[in-house]
């Protein structure tokens, strides 16, 4: 794998792979020094358009335990504020010579693009409303951990799906695993043609008892000024998670931050039921195995014979 | 007044040897030589029978076809305002490489066309540059902002072939129907792009499975269909002459067949990547060359608009031609311009993409993407002894890759860059005047 750029490119085999690695990764969370010396020496930038404090903090620390060197870049105070182009910032940082660029950007494709604009591998950690595959995989990987396997798991994500890069990558995460996902929401908020990514579609919580695992979306308050709900008052009433709606045994996930008393209720926040946390603290495994993956893993066979023909050609 | 600007050039005097020339509204389609005097059509003979020319050119035309040149009803110049993207004679040199006699410029500029002024400082410009004769629109309302009409009735003296808003639509259907009572006095077809903003709103290309699975803001179909069915009921209402401009949907078809059923003056045209490309096109990853105003549509939509174009409900091929600077395309897909040139490979694309595949007939393309001279009024050409010389010799048999030799066009935002396409313009006589002969012609002096 040269990029993670979409979960469409992973084959079930490429997440399991992935997955095993950050378990082995777990036992180094374990130890008090938490450093590999996989890729010491070696430079990773984080390249920040958007404001994010768990992902960025948590590749941060990922690529620090594999002992790289870490530039941050946040596109507030900086040479994106005078307008530099993305294609522009993207050669200017590569002179640094990074072997990896950790992208987050408000523009859909935004990642791709500098996988096309520089040699370094590139992990994707929210292009505008598309995908998020990192947290997709600490979502498989935290579900995993408690589920054992995903196959015939019922999955239910619930919320603003249509501006959601989450819901997109965990769809086709989830699906990939072997699970069965509805999509629920207001109309408004679901986007057409969405079962095309192999989910169902449900606009009530009606059948939400049948789900082992609620996945909750987060609301944002916009959204209620450009009319895409009446009113937050309303789509609490109709979508919120909270304690009469979450059967027992349910596992109820999020990917942060949380609006209390909006998307989810308190009590559910704080329940044994919720496994929030340990999203959290599956972020810093998973994304060093994905750093590990693009840089230090062993490359596919090379072919064998690749160096003979030139030989055999050369003049005798 | 003549409608059209164009630089003058010495009269071509040449023949054509042995090609097929084909007009379908001549029911011709034979192999035959073309002779060409003082840039008129002179004679039709069969093959070897004219006598051998002194001092004409004489042109190899075996195995290859002669055809009206097409006429283009939708072309960005750029002109004035953006000329690192286009000028008048870098986008008529384009419109001759593709085969085109004639253009038709679209007032979104900057400043817009929308005062006599402006209109007269550009055609001045192009009867100096213009390699290919070009005609200018106006705008509808002034500064294409939707509220108050141009001074319609001056911008028609002054040459204006017809009145658009095209990169917006007028939203009022108030204010368009002023224009349309208007055009009572002034004449000038009104055409129109279909779109109601607060459907597309954000929108950056086709809503349905392709939106949801990228992420990307989609526009919805009924954007256009809603506002093609309102003007064509404005239209009926008022006895008005409209033309709808790039239709991309299937339920957009379906609103002009119906009005045209119900007896409406409308008239329709639409692109060649609308044609030939959807929006699968845009998976994985979306290339912003792609990205178009309206956009690439579903499978079910290009069928829709193929045969809307064969059967006649609509009447002809425009290429919207719109370049954009390079670092403008070279973004995020979400902030890049919307637009495609098209001059160079409408035909070539068509040809590929639709006649090879049995879609539709070469002289049925032919016969539409030569129809957009009948939507303003602009005389069609035509192959027969007598008519000014309109003509395009291609090779329908050469393999080309889009953009290797580069482009005629300042900006190379092609859609179909990098495809191979079936189908070469070799020579192109606009209004007389060779417009452009391709490099790999070898011609022999008599």
């Amino acid at each position: 794998m040269r990029h993670l750029l979409s979960i469409e490119d992973l084959q079930r085999a490429d997440i399991e792979r992935i997955l095993d690695r950050a378990d082995s990764f777990a036992e180094v969370a374990g130890r008090e020094i938490k450093k590999v010396p996989v890729l010491r020496g070696r430079t990773v930038v984080n390249l920040f358009y958007e404001a994010s404090t768990r992902t960025s903090s948590s590749f941060e620390l990922a690529a620090k335990r594999l002992s790289a060197d870490v530039v941050s870049i946040r596109a507030a105070g900086s040479s994106v504020d005078k307008g530099e182009s993305l294609k522009d910032t993207v050669q200017t940082l590569s002179a640094y010579d990074p072997v990896a660029v950790v992208v987050r950007h408000p523009h859909v494709g935004a990642a791709a693009l500098v996988a096309r604009w520089s040699r370094a591998a590139v992990v994707n950690a929210g292009d505008g409303k598309h995908e998020h595959p990192t947290q997709a995989l600490l979502d498989v990987y935290t579900l995993r951990t408690r589920l054992g396997a995903l196959d015939g798991a019922r999955i239910w994500i619930v919320g603003d799906v249509l501006h959601s890069r989450v819901a997109r990558s965990n769809i086709l995460a989830f699906r990939r695993m072997g699970a069965e996902v509805t999509a629920c929401g207001p109309p408004t908020l679901i986007p057409r043609g969405i079962e095309a990514l192999g989910c169902r579609v449900s606009y009530s919580l009606d059948g939400l008892g049948e789900a082992d695992v609620v996945y909750a979306l987060r609301m944002q308050r916009e959204r209620m000024t450009e009319a895409f709900v009446p009113s937050l008052r309303e789509y609490a009433a109709r979508y919120q998670i909270h304690g009469g709606r979450l059967s027992p045994g349910q596992l109820l996930m999020h990917p942060g931050p949380v609006n209390r008393g909006l998307e989810l209720a308190g009590e559910v926040v704080d329940s044994p039921q919720a496994i929030i946390a340990d999203q959290v603290e599956a972020g810093v495994i998973v994304r060093m195995a994905v750093l590990f993956e693009l840089l230090a893993a062993p490359p596919p066979a090379a072919p064998q014979r690749a160096a003979e023909p030139a030989a055999a050609e050369a003049p005798a | 007044m003549s409608l059209l600007s164009g630089a003058a050039s010495a009269p071509v005097d040449a023949v054509v040897r042995g090609a097929r020339l084909v007009d379908p509204r001549r029911a011709l389609d034979d192999v035959c030589d073309l002779v060409v005097r003082g840039g008129v059509i002179a004679e039709l003979a069969p093959p070897g029978v004219s006598a051998a020319h002194e001092e004409i050119d004489e042109i190899d035309g075996s195995g290859r076809h002669l055809l009206p040149a097409f006429v283009d009803p939708h072309v960005h110049l750029r002109v004035p305002g953006d000329e690192h993207e286009e000028d008048i004679d870098s986008g008529t040199r384009a419109a001759a490489a593709g085969g085109f006699c004639a253009v038709v410029a679209m007032p979104n500029t900057n400043p817009p066309v929308d005062a006599a002024p402006v209109l007269r400082a550009l055609r001045d410009d192009a009867s100096r540059v213009a390699r290919v004769p070009v005609g200018f629109l106006a705008a509808i309302t002034r500064g294409r902002a939707g509220h108050e009409l141009t001074e319609m009735a001056e911008l028609r003296d002054a040459g204006a072939l017809g009145f658009t808003d095209d990169g917006g639509a007028v939203v009022s259907a108030g204010v368009l129907r002023r224009a349309l009572q208007y055009q009572r006095l002034c004449g000038g077809v009104v055409a129109l792009h279909e779109e109601d903003p607060s459907l597309s709103g954000d929108g950056v290309m086709h809503e349905g499975e392709v939106s949801a699975l990228l992420g990307l803001a989609g526009v919805p179909s009924v954007s256009e269909s809603t506002m093609v069915a309102r003007d064509a009921a404005l239209a009926g209402y008022e006895d008005a002459r409209v033309h709808v401009l790039h239709v991309s949907a299937a339920e957009s078809v379906e609103a002009i067949a119906a009005a045209k059923a119900a007896g409406v003056a409308l008239s329709a045209e639409v692109c060649p990547h609308h044609l030939t490309l959807t929006d699968r096109a845009l998976a994985p990853v979306p290339e912003t060359r792609l990205k178009m105003n309206p956009p690439l549509r579903a499978e079910r939509d290009r069928r829709a608009l193929v045969a809307g174009l064969r059967d006649g409900t609509i009447d002809c091929v425009a290429t919207d031609h719109a370049p954009h600077a390079h670092e403008e395309k070279d973004a995020p897909f979400e902030q890049a311009p919307m637009g495609t040139t098209g001059l160079e490979t409408a035909f070539a694309a068509l040809h590929t993409d639709l006649v090879l595949t049995g879609e539709l007939s070469l002289p049925v393309l032919v016969e539409r993407m030569t129809a957009g001279a009948a939507v303003y009024g602009l005389p069609t050409p035509t192959i027969a002894v007598g008519e000014p010389a309109n003509l395009c010799l291609a090779d329908l048999r050469v393999d080309w890759e889009v953009g290797e030799s580069g482009y005629e066009s300042r900006s190379e935002n092609c859609c179909f860059a990098g495809r191979r396409l079936t189908g070469r313009v070799l020579v192109t006589i606009a209004a007389g005047a060779l417009a452009h002969r391709d490099r790999s012609l070898s011609t022999v002096a008599a």
